[in-house]
């Protein structure tokens, strides 16, 4: 599909049962600025710089230590892109399978076209059980929606329980990475922002992180052992046996799928895996990737009710928002693949350097810069999220991370394709490459431009480099010389040398 | 071996030692160097920022110019740059197959399949590691990331450095990071780019290299670039121009950022 | 057309429109799944170098590991863990040999535990389904009577938990194998922990604290 076709899409004379782009009344899935602007912010913060430079380098040689343990570490990732390739061709079927899979076993199936629908939904049945507080295990599908300011719109506080995501909503801050929303704060002002926010906190708090993990654990006891009321999201569902999984370390994810009568599950549709001995596959990828670990230390499986065993009442939101658009194109859809490990953010140069908070939505690093734009579409040339895909230097490190082996850079390059396409009006940019492209296909103007060379010769003068540009060039020029133009081209040197030409 | 080069339209117009050090190289090993001379660039340019229509008659150019020197006799195609190779090989039939012209596909394909990149070359086809050549510096390598990630090059670069006489390897501290070029990101993204740079540089200066080689010219101008901003003292050189260096004709006077003091 | 209908239209349509034409760009996919990764481990299941991989993988991870050569020597092997405990909980049918040394109170989960019950009780004591010896990693089965409902083995802060033999496999394929998915399972993988401060691992959050194991067999008696 065309740039064209998505802008034309995004102006909501939406056809039924045609792919749609996400609906984002939270303003999650886009900033409000590109990202050269959000990241000239990021790159002056010394302190965030220091934080993610530690924390990801820290990561990343867990990462590679423990990927290194297995020697079929490549056949895993390619079992998992296959499983994912094979899951989106079935995508419709399958969900039908699991929908009736989870029926049977005692849950309540609902389906929501856009965020505003699932939000409708969870504050409804939250409503239907009288419940004025609910705790809440870390859901990138829920932070889409914006569940959370639905939630509080309607009466009912939404208790993030992960601990960064207790960092983020304490210090009324986004989140920042899929596995550590807070990575981009450090130990020091972890304990600033729970002393700050905690009103139950010990005053001698300091800062070792075993004692910042404990006052967690004493600010949310009591809340967990009352909750009536658990919202989850899932890393993996199995169509065949109806069971979800959640995956996750401390045991705030333990305690709401476990001690509340209500469970309600808000999941994205591509979280589907075709069988439950998938999950030998993913169970491997996704630990080594994302921590670090041989195997994160706790994973909760569950299908429907379980008499006598946790949450007696079991729903489950099936959210579009945008995945059918992704759906809709051959090579996009593979962004769908994601399991939110992480590790493609972990090893990006990029995401390294500004964070996450310079990618405006709420999927930052090299998976987010071409899911974002592909979740909303590109809403004419002035869209922020136009702006993502060109936030790669494209060095590929993202592919050899990504445990289902997602094509990120091509999917970026391609990204920017359609990027270009919605431009309405031709750029400069537009002119300049056009005019490039004749040059290019046709030898003598190729000759013709490198003669003009010359010119830069003269820039350079005496000093043989260059070292101020005009603009747009001036961003290489304000840090970086550029050589004066060599007194012979290559294709000079060789008529000199070799004659002809 | 008859051999054509690909000069890059980088290397043609502003980094002529890249690809003329490739030429002399492979003459001084014996072999036939062709230049076909109504090549121009290979589009990567234009994929890289998005322009795909735009590429497609770029692409059907190379094609068509290298088609004629394999139908001429041509048994290899080289070039001097990991990412013109890399776009050859992975982009060019994406290019083709997305206008929907699976005839300048195919035939892309068979053309990549008999591009290399320069290390690839003498290591793979040529089975060569000492070239002979003679380079008395203490050299530090970046590997650039299309050579490394799309090309797998692998330590290629390193066994032909290693074979070098005179040469002092000094291992570059996370030498798989990019440097932060990435064509139009260096410009759409600059500040986030110099800071890539600074890390790069970093690296490169705390290796106590009087050299940074890479496979690539666009890497090094930017790499390069910004070390003689700094007046750094450090410089960068084409790994094919140390390769084509021997004792009786040391390029090491090849000072690309101080061009106007060296050349006439 | 219903939230339902829509939503299925909609995937339908993609799914059709997006069927790729022409393999992905770049990394060519191959619609049947490749299984060629490991389906079993190194390590025959129950042998002494998967027990002994197991040992070393649960300590990695800051469990404590006591290795025992028979069933007759896990009650001893328990007392020593629950020296500090005054109380523990324990599923419907855990084996009552197991406690046989414990002189503390016992509260069998039958009827079902308050959670308030729960939360004052020192230790809980569980068998395991299946544990992964590359991994470290063992697997509750809330079906299983020895094991029990989810909760007893999440609120109180000290797990003990006794893994046989024959129940340890090397590889995660092998454990996946063993798994009824309809039951909800509970994989363990060392005490709570979080790596959300600074990335580094920290043991000790909301789930138990303290993670002990008494491994069952492998060894010849006397070779503890
Ligand atoms: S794209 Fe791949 S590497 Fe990145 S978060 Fe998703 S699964 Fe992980």
């Amino acid at each position: 599909m065309t740039g064209h076709g998505r802008a034309a899409e995004r102006s909501r004379t939406i056809e039924l049962g045609m792919p749609t782009p996400a609906s984002d009344p939270h303003r999650h899935l886009r900033g409000t600025e590109g990202f050269p602007a959000a990241a000239h912010r990021a790159l002056a913060d010394t302190q965030l710089r220091r934080n993610l430079g530690h924390a990801t380098r820290t990561i990343r040689a867990k990462r590679a230590g423990v990927v290194a343990e297995l020697d079929d570490w490549e056949e895993l990732r390619r079992a998992g892109e296959a499983i994912k390739a094979d899951t989106m061709a079935r995508l419709p079927e399958l969900l039908v399978q699991f929908e009736e899979r989870v029926t049977a076993r005692g849950g309540v199936v609902h389906w929501a076209r856009d965020a505003e629908e699932a939000n409708r939904i969870v504050v409804d049945l939250v409503r239907g059980t009288g419940a004025d507080e609910v705790v809440k295990v870390k859901s990138m599908a829920t932070q889409e929606t914006g569940l959370n300011e639905a939630l509080e719109a309607a009466g009912v506080a939404a208790l993030e329980t992960d601990l960064a995501e207790l960092i983020v909503q304490l210090s009324h801050d986004r989140p920042s990475h899929f596995l550590v929303p807070a990575i981009h704060r450090n130990r020091a002002e972890i304990r600033e922002i729970f002393l700050r926010e905690m009103p139950d906190v010990d005053p001698d708090l300091t800062d070792e992180p075993r004692r910042l993990a404990m006052a967690a654990r004493a600010h949310l006891r009591k809340r967990f052992l009352a909750a009536k009321v658990g919202i989850s999201g899932v890393n993996f569902a199995v169509a065949d046996t109806g069971t979800l999984s959640v995956v996750e370390s401390e045991g705030n994810g333990r305690m709401c799928l476990t001690l509340p009568d209500t469970l309600i599950t808000v999941m994205g549709v591509e979280k589907l895996v075709p069988t439950w001995s998938d999950l030998e596959v993913f169970l491997q990828l996704l630990p080594r990737s994302s921590t670090g670990e041989r195997m994160n230390p706790y994973t909760s499986t569950w299908a429907g009710v379980t008499p006598g065993d946790g949450p007696q009442a079991f729903h489950l939101v099936l959210l579009d928002n945008g995945r059918s658009n992704v759906l809709a194109d051959a090579q996009g859809r593979q962004a769908l693949h994601c399991i939110r490990c992480s590790a493609c953010l972990n090893v990006c140069p990029v995401y390294e350097r500004t964070g996450g908070h310079a990618y405006g939505s709420i999927y930052p690093g090299p998976i987010g810069a071409v899911l974002s734009p592909q979740l909303t579409g590109i809403d004419g040339p002035h869209d922020v999220n136009a702006t993502l895909p060109f936030a790669s230097s494209l060095c590929g490190a993202c592919f050899d991370a990504c445990p289902v082996r997602i094509d990120i850079p091509s999917m970026l390059v391609q990204q920017r394709a359609a990027a270009v396409d919605a431009h309405t009006r031709r750029t400069g940019q537009d002119v300049a490459m056009a005019a490039a492209a004749i040059a290019m296909t046709t030898p003598g103007r190729f000759k013709l431009a490198e003669r003009a060379l010359g010119v830069g010769r003269v820039l350079a003068g005496r000093k043989g480099r260059i070292s101020t540009l005009p603009w747009p060039l001036s961003g290489w020029s304000n840090a970086r010389d550029l050589p004066a133009p060599p007194a012979e081209t290559f294709r000079q040197w060789w008529a000199r040398t070799h004659g002809g030409t | 071996m008859r051999i054509a080069v690909v000069a890059t339209c980088l290397g043609d117009a502003l980094f002529p030692q890249a690809p003329i050090a490739t030429v002399e190289l492979l003459e001084r090993l014996g072999h036939e160097v062709v230049f076909p001379a109504d090549q121009t660039c290979c589009g990567q340019m234009h994929v890289n920022t998005g322009y795909l229509d735009a590429a497609l008659p770029v692409v059907r150019h190379h094609v068509e110019v290298f088609g004629q020197a394999f139908d001429a006799g041509v048994d290899a195609v080289v070039a001097p740059s990991g990412s013109c190779v890399g776009c050859v090989r992975h982009q060019h039939a994406m290019v083709a197959r997305r206008a929907g012209d699976e005839g300048l596909a195919r035939a892309a394909e068979q053309g990549a399949e008999r591009t290399y990149e320069l290390s690839e070359l003498l290591v793979d086809v040529l089975g060569v590691t000492d070239v002979g050549a003679y380079y008395p510096h203490r050299v530090t390598y970046h590997p650039t990331c299309h050579s490394l990630r799309m090309l797998r090059v692998g330590d290629k670069p390193l066994q032909l450095l290693r074979a070098v006489r005179g040469l002092e390897l000094v291992e570059l501290a996370d030498a798989e990071v990019c440097c932060g070029f990435g064509g139009t990101f260096a410009v759409k993204n600059a500040e986030t780019s110099t800071a890539m740079l600074a890390d790069k540089m970093a690296a490169v200066l705390s290796s106590k290299a009087e050299v940074c080689t890479a496979g690539d010219s666009s890497c090094l101008m930017h790499i390069g670039g910004g070390l003689s901003r700094l007046r750094s003292g450090v410089r960068t050189v084409h790994l094919a121009e140390i390769l084509a260096s021997t004792d009786r004709d040391d390029r090491s006077a090849d000072i690309v950022f101080d061009r106007a003091e060296v050349r006439p | 057309m219903g939230a339902r209908d829509e939503v299925l239209a909609r995937l339908r349509t993609a799914r059709d429109a997006g069927a790729p034409a022409t393999p992905p760009i770049g990394v060519l996919s191959d619609p049947v799944v490749p299984r060629t990764y490991r389906s079993a481990g190194r390590f025959a299941p129950g042998g002494e170098q998967v027990l002994a991989r197991l040992d070393e993988t649960l300590t990695d991870y800051r469990a404590t590991v006591t290795r025992v050569p028979t069933e007759d020597d896990v009650a001893a092997a328990v007392r020593a863990f629950l020296r500090t405990a005054g109380s523990v909980v324990v599923p419907p049918g855990l084996p009552e040999g197991w406690l046989a040394a414990f002189d503390g109170a016992v509260r069998r989960d039958e009827p079902a535990c308050t959670v308030d019950e729960l939360d004052h009780v020192d230790a809980v004591v569980t068998g395991a389904a299946v544990a992964i010896a590359d991994t470290g990693t063992f697997v509750l089965d809330s079906g299983a009577p020895d094991q029990g409902r989810r909760v007893i083995t999440l609120v109180p802060d000290h797990h003990v938990c006794v893994i046989r033999a024959a129940d340890v496999v090397a590889s995660v394929p092998e454990a996946i194998a063993r798994l009824d998915p309809t039951r909800p399972l509970t994989f363990v993988s060392g005490p709570s922990a979080t790596s959300d401060i600074e990335l580094d691992r920290v043991e000790g959050v909301h789930g138990p604290r303290r993670l002990d194991v008494v491994l069952v067999g492998g060894l010849r008696p006397g070779e503890q």
